[in-house]
């Protein structure tokens, strides 16, 4: 018995997020006295998951899976977990393993427990701290079954440092042509630049920034910091940016380390989907904009005086401490 | 095509949350119950395809007798019938397990469900329902085109989305994006009469047990007041996040 962890990769190589769970699958295994096995889809190199307490990785390359595909992907990861006989299955909050985790659930006759922030506050019976009522409030939750899932929350259990040999083995599930009922047509992404669900630091701009035109100095600023930019609903819906850069209640959920809020009043459907965030810095030229109330940082300004400066300062920042 | 959407009763957005019995249950108190938003888009473009391709539309919940006021409202929103499961929600996967009787017995095409429901977020309920009933599963779907049992359906994908094609039947956990904000309804004193008449059937729960329990609820603990910093200390800002909140 091991703990199983899902490494999601994207073109190869794995993402942040990967290396966050499989630190929490470590921490996990620790609790339990065992040992942690990795599985991957179709990532050469997987050395790395070692410097996160990974012991053994079952590397899958497979071409069917070139391309995402939820059933597929549950009946890999199930097989490993029936292989390695885990009894907990670790997952990321990625829009691609919440799809994957509630099908691998039903067909390991496993609890899952989502937007868990915490390591098991016990093991037996194992119960987990996970979010509840979009951020405002915690739920903690057992999961009664033999075989449990837990997945993971973006950015809330950090990486940890371990020692594991991650030694890999060729692992090939047996996948049915009748998994294969969606088929992916066309992707459209933005390649080369920080996603919202993978970035530490996130830059989001609101109404107060009057135009699309204006957006420079906050794709100027999330480019020093090396974070995603995002916006608030009002600003997607007036078509000033894209609806992937939505967030909030209603849009994409955040849960950064620092997020940045220019020219947003602070709305509660606007807070409920940015709460996760651990620090909240908000720069707005009025004093009695609710987002200071939930800010840790402000600063009450006008955000074209304000970002350029805080531009600048950064870049010096940066040069000094590079 | 019949399509079944799956409705959440929850909270409305800007609902004060607290906890009562020894922070175990949700205090309802004073609270109003809507239409998962998410569920909402789901029923508007299930709306569309009643009038545009001829569909006909069921909500259900699962849930005791106080959503019922919930499922009158998408009744008159449009619906053509109503199914409550009487039961607790007790956990995603047992309401997922009602809900593929429902599937199972009302020979449903196309499932409309949420991404997740704002109140316990689980995230969980379309995808299991989907794997229970042996049917295509799209999640976080933004754009959902039906022709004959041939399905196109678009996906939002961390940093942008992804057009599959599948076939019916079908689940999808749909979001904003599925219809614009500008179609979603509002009942009208019609269609608020006509729902009084269409069907609200009740039926008993399947025998499924929970596989987790909430055992406690929590409040964040209250948050510090936020530091002000002069606009025109830049430094002082830069300062803090580095050696404070060690951010940067
Ligand atoms: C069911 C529902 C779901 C919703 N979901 C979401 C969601 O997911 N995400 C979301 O964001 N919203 C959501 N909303 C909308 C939300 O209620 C607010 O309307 C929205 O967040 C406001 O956006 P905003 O802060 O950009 O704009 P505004 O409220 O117009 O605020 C603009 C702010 O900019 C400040 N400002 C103006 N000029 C400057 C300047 N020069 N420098 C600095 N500051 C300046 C102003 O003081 C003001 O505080 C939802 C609403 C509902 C009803
Ligand atoms: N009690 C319920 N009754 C009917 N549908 C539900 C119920 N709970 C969840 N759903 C559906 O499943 C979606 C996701 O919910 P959840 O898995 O709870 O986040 C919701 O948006 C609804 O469409």
């Amino acid at each position: 018995m091991s703990i199983l962890v899902y490494t999601e990769s994207e073109q190869g190589k794995f993402k942040k997020a990967a290396f966050e769970v499989a630190s929490y699958a470590k921490e996990v295994a620790n609790q339990l006295g065992t040992t942690v096995t990795a599985v991957a889809i179709n990532v050469d190199d997987t050395s790395e998951l070692g410097k996160y307490g990974v012991d053994k990785v079952l590397k899958v390359s497979e071409d069917t899976l070139k391309d995402f595909n939820a059933k597929a992907y549950a009946a890999t990861i199930q097989q490993a977990a029936e292989k390695e006989a885990a009894k907990v299955v670790v997952v990321s909050s990625s829009a691609d393993s919440k799809s994957v985790a509630p099908i691998l659930a039903v067909n390991l006759s496993a609890g899952y427990a989502s937007n868990v922030v915490a390591a098991p506050e016990s093991t037996s019976p194992f119960v987990v701290k996970r979010t509840a009522f979009t951020n405002k409030a915690f739920n903690h939750t057992e999961i009664n079954s033999d075989v449990k899932i837990v997945g993971v929350s973006n950015n809330a259990f950090g990486l940890v440092e371990n020692s594991g040999n991650a030694a890999a083995e060729a692992f090939s599930p047996s996948l049915n042509d009748a998994l294969f009922g969606v088929k992916v047509e066309s992707l459209d992404k933005v390649t080369g630049k920080v996603t919202i669900a993978d970035a530490e630091i996130v830059v989001s701009a609101g109404r107060g920034l009057k135009g699309p035109e204006n957006w420079g100095m906050v794709e100027e600023l999330a480019d020093v910091l090396g974070a995603a930019t995002a916006c608030s609903k009002p600003v997607s819906d007036l078509g000033w940016r894209p609806h992937s850069e939505h967030v909030g209640q209603t849009g994409k959920p955040v849960a950064s380390n620092l997020y940045i809020a220019i020219g947003i009043s602070g709305a509660i459907q606007h807070l409920a989907g940015i709460n996760a965030s651990k620090v909240k810095v908000v720069i707005n030229t009025d004093p009695e904009a609710p987002f200071f109330k939930a800010a840790d940082y402000g600063i009450v300004g006008d955000a074209f005086e304000v970002v350029p400066q805080l531009i600048e300062k950064l870049k010096e920042f940066k040069a000094n401490n590079a | 095509m019949k399509i079944l959407v799956c409705i959440s009763h929850v909270p409305d957005t800007t609902s004060k949350i607290n906890f009562t019995e020894g922070d175990t249950k949700f205090d309802t108190n004073g609270v109003q119950f809507v239409i998962n938003p998410n569920d909402e888009f789901g029923l508007t473009r299930a709306m569309w395809f009643k009038e545009k391709q001829g569909a006909t539309v069921d909500v259900v919940n699962v849930g005791g007798a106080e959503t019922e006021p919930t499922l009158r409202k998408a009744l008159a929103i449009g619906a053509d019938g109503a199914i409550r499961v009487n039961a607790t929600a007790t956990d995603g996967f047992f309401v997922a397990k009602q809900l593929a009787e429902v599937v199972k017995n009302g020979g449903y095409d196309l499932v409309i469900a949420g991404r997740e429901s704002i109140d316990y977020n689980g995230g969980m309920v379309p995808g299991m329902l989907a794997e229970l009933t042996g049917a295509n599963f799209v999640n976080n779907c933004i754009g959902l085109e039906i022709d004959g049992t041939n399905a196109t359906a678009v996906r939002e994908i961390d940093g942008g989305k992804e057009t599959s094609s599948t076939s019916l039947p079908l689940v999808i956990g749909g979001q904003k994006g599925l219809v614009e904000e500008s179609d979603l309804r509002i009942p009208n004193m019609r269609g608020i009469m006509m729902a009084r008449k269409k069907p609200l059937n009740v039926i008993e729960a399947a025998d499924t047990a929970a596989e987790t329990t909430a055992v406690k609820f929590e409040k964040p603990a209250p948050k510090g007041a936020v530091k002000l910093v002069d606009a025109n200390n830049i430094d002082e800002l830069v300062n803090l996040l580095h050696n404070e909140a060690k951010v940067i």
